[in-house]
């Protein structure tokens, strides 16, 4: 049986509200027990579940694959867990509008295949297999390719949340350009499920590229790193991708690659990928596929997963210290947002690790996130660092969840 | 002047070079509107800070007086964004004009709030960088308005808006502190205060430094424009290019009235009697450049065209695009007054709401030329009237009005860069539900309980923001009542 005592008249409530059952312990949310999980069908359910929920005071966790629920402390309460996944539909593809629009709980693979079929794609990276659209969204998730369009949140044109109190909302709309009302969805946008619940979002999208290579060299150190992406951010070539893979799975420096995606018309593909081998010098390789690992986050499930990022003149720096900590580390390179997955030693020296590593980075303008951990770590460790502006964050919450019900505990200074 | 007005003014005084402090009233009227001339309110006070830090302590003087307060940049908006507060004070960023960074291997700069749009990019260029967002008013318009629009531009159609080319900033919040938003990296830990923020139109506080994105400088750049017998078959061939998997950096377009206009203003050699006109650009590696170029010629042809002029020069391809921006100016040569719009519309359903805007226009007798980023379908019609003929204002509202709600009819928006200011706030319910303003207003209740920053713009009515939620001081009044107990 499961931890969480809900009333009766709790459980009455939501399960007049959607399909609900008992939560089993497949449903805890990073350890923390939930009680009930709710699998609505669509966004008035996700209302009438919320409303539910707001007069019983219950506290919410949605879900959607599932994929990310280990990232960030886990929820002090989850005596309901939000399944969203029954939620998977792909509304409304416009080819000629080049925007799409989904359900929350849709897979970003099927997203991606519906609009792939009119030769378009949505350029946001699927980080772990499975992942929906309202989990990517949540978590921020990025992968290679944010080097081209940016992230989700760049991508995002209109979004429909359900608040904490069951009101539903709509923010922007289904064309690429607006700039009516505030922007909701950016605020939504890596909220991790704490100031209410993703249930549609429009996407602006691309034509897909007619022809894409890889351009693929070995590096050994940090100074090759920073060395080639400066080479390669600087010069004309375009790049869709500067990815970095180093400290493999034995550990071993030497089995680093540093590789290069390019995307569009073949002849320009063909000349660029010349251009871009030569800037990488000696051994460059160009391939027609994505090397192993492309786009997955590098560490395995009991390791510590990092979230490193930088300016571009800062990289050496930071490489290097994630190095030096034994971590293996994977990401864009050319836009400063790596992972990296540190193995886990005595837990006194995972948390010095990541302050030292931590330190590197806020020193080169950006941050040091412990996305996930097993629990001893993530209990003695702080996983976020300076968070800028958490006051206003905290009154952010205080307004759109004054009970503190959605997630609570989940993210950046204990909100 | 109010007392708490008065209050600030004396802080204003003590902190601020005596020039800094404006309350002489023909001084004053010199900010009473924007580049929306048809508001106009005097402010109580102008100040024009010199730095960061006194320009908190005057906000924080109007948080403690409870006196509303208006940012102003350049002053170049187009929905009385910045339209003053008669008992507020206007805060005016034109002395905070340094770029303080430009770090191209960072692709990096980081600016003061008053900084013109377009010496970002002139700074950046040596470096062999620049600033992407580039609206029409660049060479006036400042990246405090930048920011706190959302503006866009030409370019956006590839390059995305300012939102996404600000990476971090400093902002004065309604109560006077200043904060930082964001990192120079990317992916800042907590909530997209940043995101948000942008956008906001001053209503969120007062932004005093931004760190923006340099983008490279493309390596070959192809312009050209082509003539039209209709703006149909422009919009057809727009949607064409589009579809081919070509995104070029721009695609605008003019129709008849709009070329005139810009023909007999600045002499851009637009062709003659064309029924529309598209400058389109195509930026970037040499050889995918030449491709794509010579497929949108072949698009542009099977759609109908009359003339294509590829610019072979720099000369030549300014004077495109000098025909284009200065298109809002040269209308006001042949109208006396005119309405600038800014919807948008699904770049699909162009060509049937230009036909629709047609119509209105021939029925109501009220002239309409269209100038507008067709590439990603942000229209401004421009609706020409005469003030001095009695009615014509309200006719021309009318039709305004009309083509707004085309624009929502087709999924459409009210405003695709202009921003709602005052002028749109009551169109913000034909495109919002209650509860979806309502939502935007918890955020507007964090920053600004009080509703001291930029009162009036953007929301038809002010959210009641009342205490903060949760947090509960002293003993509940239903509970000293007796009327309830503690739960
Ligand atoms: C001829 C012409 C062409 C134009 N073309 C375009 C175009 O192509 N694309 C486009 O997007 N816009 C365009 N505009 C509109 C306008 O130039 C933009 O909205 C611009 O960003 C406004 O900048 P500004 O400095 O003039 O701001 P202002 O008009 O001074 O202010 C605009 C808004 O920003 C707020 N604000 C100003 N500074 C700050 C700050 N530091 N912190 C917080 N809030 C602040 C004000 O309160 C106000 O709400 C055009 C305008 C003209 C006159």
């Amino acid at each position: 049986m499961v931890a969480t005592a809900l009333g009766e008249a709790a459980r009455a409530a939501v399960g007049s509200a959607c399909e609900v059952r008992e939560a089993t312990g497949d449903d805890a949310v990073d350890g923390t027990p939930a009680g009930l999980v709710a699998r609505p069908a669509d966004t008035s359910e996700v209302a009438e579940v919320m409303r539910a929920s707001a007069a019983h005071g219950l506290s919410v966790v949605s879900r959607g694959a599932g994929t990310k629920l280990a990232w960030c402390p886990p929820p002090e309460s989850a005596d309901l867990v939000l399944d969203l996944t029954a939620m998977d539909r792909v509304l409304d593809h416009q080819a000629g509008d080049l925007i799409v629009e989904a359900e929350a709980g849709t897979p970003l693979a099927a997203v991606r295949s519906v609009v792939g079929e009119q030769g378009q794609r949505l350029v946001v990276d699927e980080t772990t297999p499975g992942a929906t659209v309202g989990g990517s969204l949540a978590a921020h998730a990025s992968g290679p390719e944010r080097m081209l369009a940016g992230t989700a949140r760049d991508l995002l044109i209109g979004m429909t949340v359900v608040r904490a109190d069951g009101v539903v909302a709509r923010s922007g709309g289904r064309v690429v350009k607006n700039v009516a009302g505030y922007d909701l969805g950016k605020l939504l946008v890596g909220s991790f499920g704490t100031l209410g619940v993703i249930t549609r979002a429009t996407f602006r999208l691309h034509p897909a590229a007619e022809t894409e290579r890889w351009v693929s060299v070995p590096v050994a150190d940090a100074d090759a790193v920073h060395r080639l992406t400066h080479a390669v951010v600087h010069a004309q070539v375009v790049p869709a991708a500067v990815e970095v893979d180093l400290g493999g799975p034995a550990r071993d420096a030497a089995s680093g690659s540093f590789t290069v995606q390019l995307g569009g018309r073949a002849t320009g593909v063909t000349r660029r990928a010349d251009a871009v081998a030569h800037l990488l010098g000696g051994g460059a390789e160009v391939a027609q596929n994505a090397p192993d690992g492309w786009g997955r986050y590098p560490w395995a499930p009991d390791e510590v997963g990092l979230k490193l990022t930088c300016v571009l003149s800062g990289l050496r720096d930071v490489v290097a210290a994630a190095a030096g900590a034994g971590a293996r580390v994977r990401g864009s390179a050319g836009s400063g947002v790596l992972y990296a997955a540190l193995p886990v030693t005595a837990a006194g020296g995972v948390v010095a690790a990541v302050d030292r590593l931590r330190a590197t980075c806020v020193a080169r303008g950006g941050s040091a996130v412990v996305l996930q951990a097993p629990p001893d770590v993530e209990r003695s460790c702080d996983p976020w660092g300076p968070v800028p502006a958490l006051d206003l964050m905290r009154r952010v919450k205080e307004r759109f969840d004054p009970d503190r019900r959605m997630a609570p505990g989940r993210f950046v200074g204990g909100i | 002047m109010t007392r708490g007005l008065d209050a600030v003014a004396d802080l204003a005084r003590r902190l601020l070079p005596a020039d800094a402090v404006i309350t002489d009233r023909a001084r004053l009227r010199t900010y009473e509107c924007d580049g929306l001339a048809h508001y106009r309110v005097t402010p109580g006070l102008v100040v024009v800070p010199p730095d960061a830090g006194s320009l908190a302590a005057v906000v924080a003087a109007c948080n403690e007086h409870r006196v509303p307060f208006v940012a102003r940049g350049s002053g170049t908006g187009l929905s009385g964004g910045a339209l003053p507060h008669a008992d507020g004070v206007l805060v005016v960023t034109s002395l905070l004009r340094s770029i303080r960074e430009v770090r191209p291997e960072d692709q990096r700069a980081v600016v003061e709030p008053g900084v013109i749009n377009l010496d970002v990019t002139r700074a950046a260029t040596p470096g062999g960088y620049y600033y992407a967002p580039d609206p029409s008013s660049q060479q006036i318009c400042s990246i405090g308005g930048n920011l706190a629009e959302n503006s866009g531009g030409a370019h956006c159609l590839k390059y995305g808006f300012t939102a996404n080319h600000v990476l971090s900033a400093e902002l004065v919040t309604p109560q006077g502190d200043i904060v930082r938003l964001g990192t120079d990296a990317p992916d800042a830990p907590g909530y997209d205060l940043l995101g948000a923020v942008i956008g906001s139109e001053g209503t969120l506080g007062v932004v005093t430094e931004a760190t923006l994105r340099l983008v490279r400088l493309p390596e070959a750049v192809r312009t050209v424009l082509v003539g039209f017998g209709s703006t149909d078959q422009a919009g057809h061939a727009t949607s064409a290019i589009i579809a081919a998997g070509i995104v070029p950096a721009a695609i605008e377009m003019m129709d008849a009235l709009a070329i005139e206009a810009a023909e007999a203003a600045v002499q851009c050699g637009y062709p003659d009697g064309a029924g529309a006109v598209l400058v389109i650009e195509l930026d970037g590696p040499q050889a995918e450049v030449e491709a794509e170029y010579a497929q949108v010629e072949r698009i542009c042809r099977e759609h109908g065209s009359t003339e294509q002029r590829l610019a072979t020069d720099p000369a030549d391809r300014a004077l495109i695009w000098k025909g284009r921006k200065s298109a809002f100016a040269a209308v006001g040569r042949i109208s006396p007054d005119y309405i600038v719009q800014d919807g948008v519309i699904p770049r699909t359903a162009l060509p049937e709401v230009l036909r629709a805007i047609d119509e209105v226009s021939r029925s109501s007798g009220v002239r309409v030329a269209n100038v507008f980023h067709a590439g990603d379908g942000n229209l401004h019609p421009l609706v020409l009237f005469d003030d001095a003929v009695h009615g014509a204002g309200e006719a021309a509202e009318e039709v305004s009005g009309a083509i707004l709600d085309l624009c929502i009819e087709h999924g459409g928006s009210i405003t695709g860069e202009h921003g709602v200011g005052v002028d749109k706030a009551k169109y913000m319910p034909r495109m919002y539900g209650e509860d979806d303003l309502d939502t935007m207003q918890l955020l507007r209740c964090a920053f600004d309980p009080d509703g001291i920053a930029n009162p009036g713009k953007v929301f038809p009515t002010p959210r009641l923001c009342g205490e903060v939620p949760g947090r509960r001081k002293g003993v509940h009044p239903a509970q000293a009542a007796g009327l309830a107990e503690v739960f």
